[in-house]
């Protein structure tokens, strides 16, 4: 099972690289997207902002090679955090910027709903799911490690895999077929954490 | 509902992790490999890797050293001391740190904190204010781990630090670190009433009680070191008083 790690120069790589070799993958850190023909499974990590992601990833040429990798394929890819962003349509961080557009929806600001609520949303917050196979065993409401500022709004409620109580609700999974993106670092999150990265590899 | 964090902070010096009563007198305490592998084996909710030799000697961060103990670390890792570049930030976040912590380098060159937060988001930059309290009560932040003077009032310095870009701020009274009786909660109180971003109380705690009233002057998240290193005391109990007490803390999901 090998796991290509998109390594645009922006993410928490070694931590991405480190949890998917802990839960039993082939970790293949990758800037070149002629790797995706011999991955199994793609993983976007990321921190950072929204328009430099966007920017790296289209001068190392990733845009169209994981799109083709996803609609031709049928691989399946996971993006986490800023990874699960990029899969947007597109972003009102520092600039509005076009996505991946993998998933159908916009990235807009957390907004608090009062003072009580900060923002960056940092911390472990509840994930409550619908049933699917990327929370298998997973019980509902399990903490899951967040650290972001902005949110994926996706334009179908079909599409919206887990919500999580923060700033009224806020999307903590998306997926669209074998596309799924999580706002959570399952890398950090410990032990759910490796559990969903086990079910990934598993789908 | 967004939960409590409780972070161990591991102050290291070269090889050594230290810990001293208000800044001083630091000695060693153990190696941090072993405490970075016990306190994810723990599952604790996060954690702070300090080196607080690298501004005094005038170097950046020991990246190879974050690498290999960030190897080990499963859970949130905050990684400071030294960073006085955009280059710094990159590295370490490349080889395992989820965010880095600012100190000094934020009073000589504010903009550091912004181009970090342009480049890598507010959310991973932690910006960190030690200060003391002075007899006549006024409060003074200090850099260079506690010995220059900057003439800045914490408040108003956390105000500007996240006007700047941080993510986060944490709090740290120098005279009352280590000698475990308790924050100062009325800094933690007006720092919080003054910004939005997560306000990270540090500095004092001796006992669970402590750190339950940390959170409720305000602070997101309560971060303590020598109560983990000189007493029984651990993260997991800590979170069930504070469970006890109604504030919200994570669940341990065990697979």
């Amino acid at each position: 099972m090998t796991v290509l790690i998109v390594d645009y120069g922006m993410g928490n790589i070694a931590s991405a690289r480190r949890a998917i070799e802990e839960c039993g993958g082939r970790a293949l850190v990758s800037d070149d997207p002629a790797d995706i023909k011999v991955a199994d499974r793609i993983v976007v990590p990321g921190v950072g902002a929204f328009p430099q992601a966007m920017g790296r990833l289209r001068e190392g040429g990733w845009v169209d090679a994981l799109r083709s990798a996803v609609h031709d394929d049928g691989l399946p890819l996971l993006g986490v955090c800023l990874g699960m962003q990029l899969l947007a349509d597109e972003s009102d961080e520092v600039a509005k910027t076009q996505g991946l557009g993998l998933i159908p929806g916009r990235i807009e600001r957390i907004l608090p709903v009062d003072a009580s609520e900060r923002v960056p949303h940092v911390g472990w917050n509840e994930v409550r799911h619908r049933d699917g196979a990327l929370f298998d065993g997973i019980p509902s409401g399990a903490d899951f490690y967040f650290v972001h500022s902005f949110r994926f709004v996706p334009a179908s409620h079909d599409n919206i895999l887990a919500t999580t109580p923060y700033a009224r609700e806020t999307v903590s999974a998306v997926g669209s077929g074998r596309v799924a993106g999580v706002q959570f670092h399952p890398e950090k999150s410990s032990r759910a954490g490796f559990r969903l990265l086990k079910n990934f590899l598993a789908l | 509902m967004l939960k409590t964090r409780v972070i161990p902070t591991l102050l290291m010096r070269e090889v050594n992790l230290v810990k001293g009563p208000a800044f001083d007198s630091w000695r060693a305490v153990g190696a941090p490999m072993q405490s970075v592998k016990v306190f994810n084996r723990r599952d604790v909710d996060e954690l702070i890797l300090l080196d607080i030799a690298a501004t005094p000697a005038g170097r950046g961060p020991d990246i190879d050293m974050v690498a290999t103990l960030a190897q080990e670390c499963f859970v949130p890792l905050t990684v400071g001391g030294g960073i006085t570049r955009l280059e710094h930030i990159r590295q370490l976040l490349l080889v395992g740190a989820d965010k880095v912590s600012i100190n000094s380098a934020a009073y000589c060159d504010p903009a550091l904190v912004t181009s970090a937060s342009d480049a890598y988001g507010a959310q991973c930059i932690v910006a960190a204010i030690d200060y003391r309290t002075h007899a006549d009560g006024r409060r003074e932040c200090f850099t260079r781990c506690g010995t220059e003077a900057t003439g800045r009032d914490p408040v108003e310095w956390a105000q500007e630090l996240e006007r700047l870009g941080a993510g986060e701020v944490q709090v740290t009274s120098i005279e009352r670190d280590s000698l475990m009786e308790g924050y100062d909660l009325q800094t933690i109180a007006d720092v919080s009433a003054a910004v939005s971003i997560p306000v990270i109380a540090s500095g004092g705690a001796g006992n669970y009680v402590h750190m339950e009233e940390a959170v409720k002057a305000g602070a997101s998240a309560v971060s303590a070191a020598s109560i983990y290193l000189f007493t029984q005391a651990t993260p997991l109990e800590a979170k069930a008083h504070l469970a006890a007490a109604g504030i919200p803390v994570r669940s341990h999901y065990q697979g």
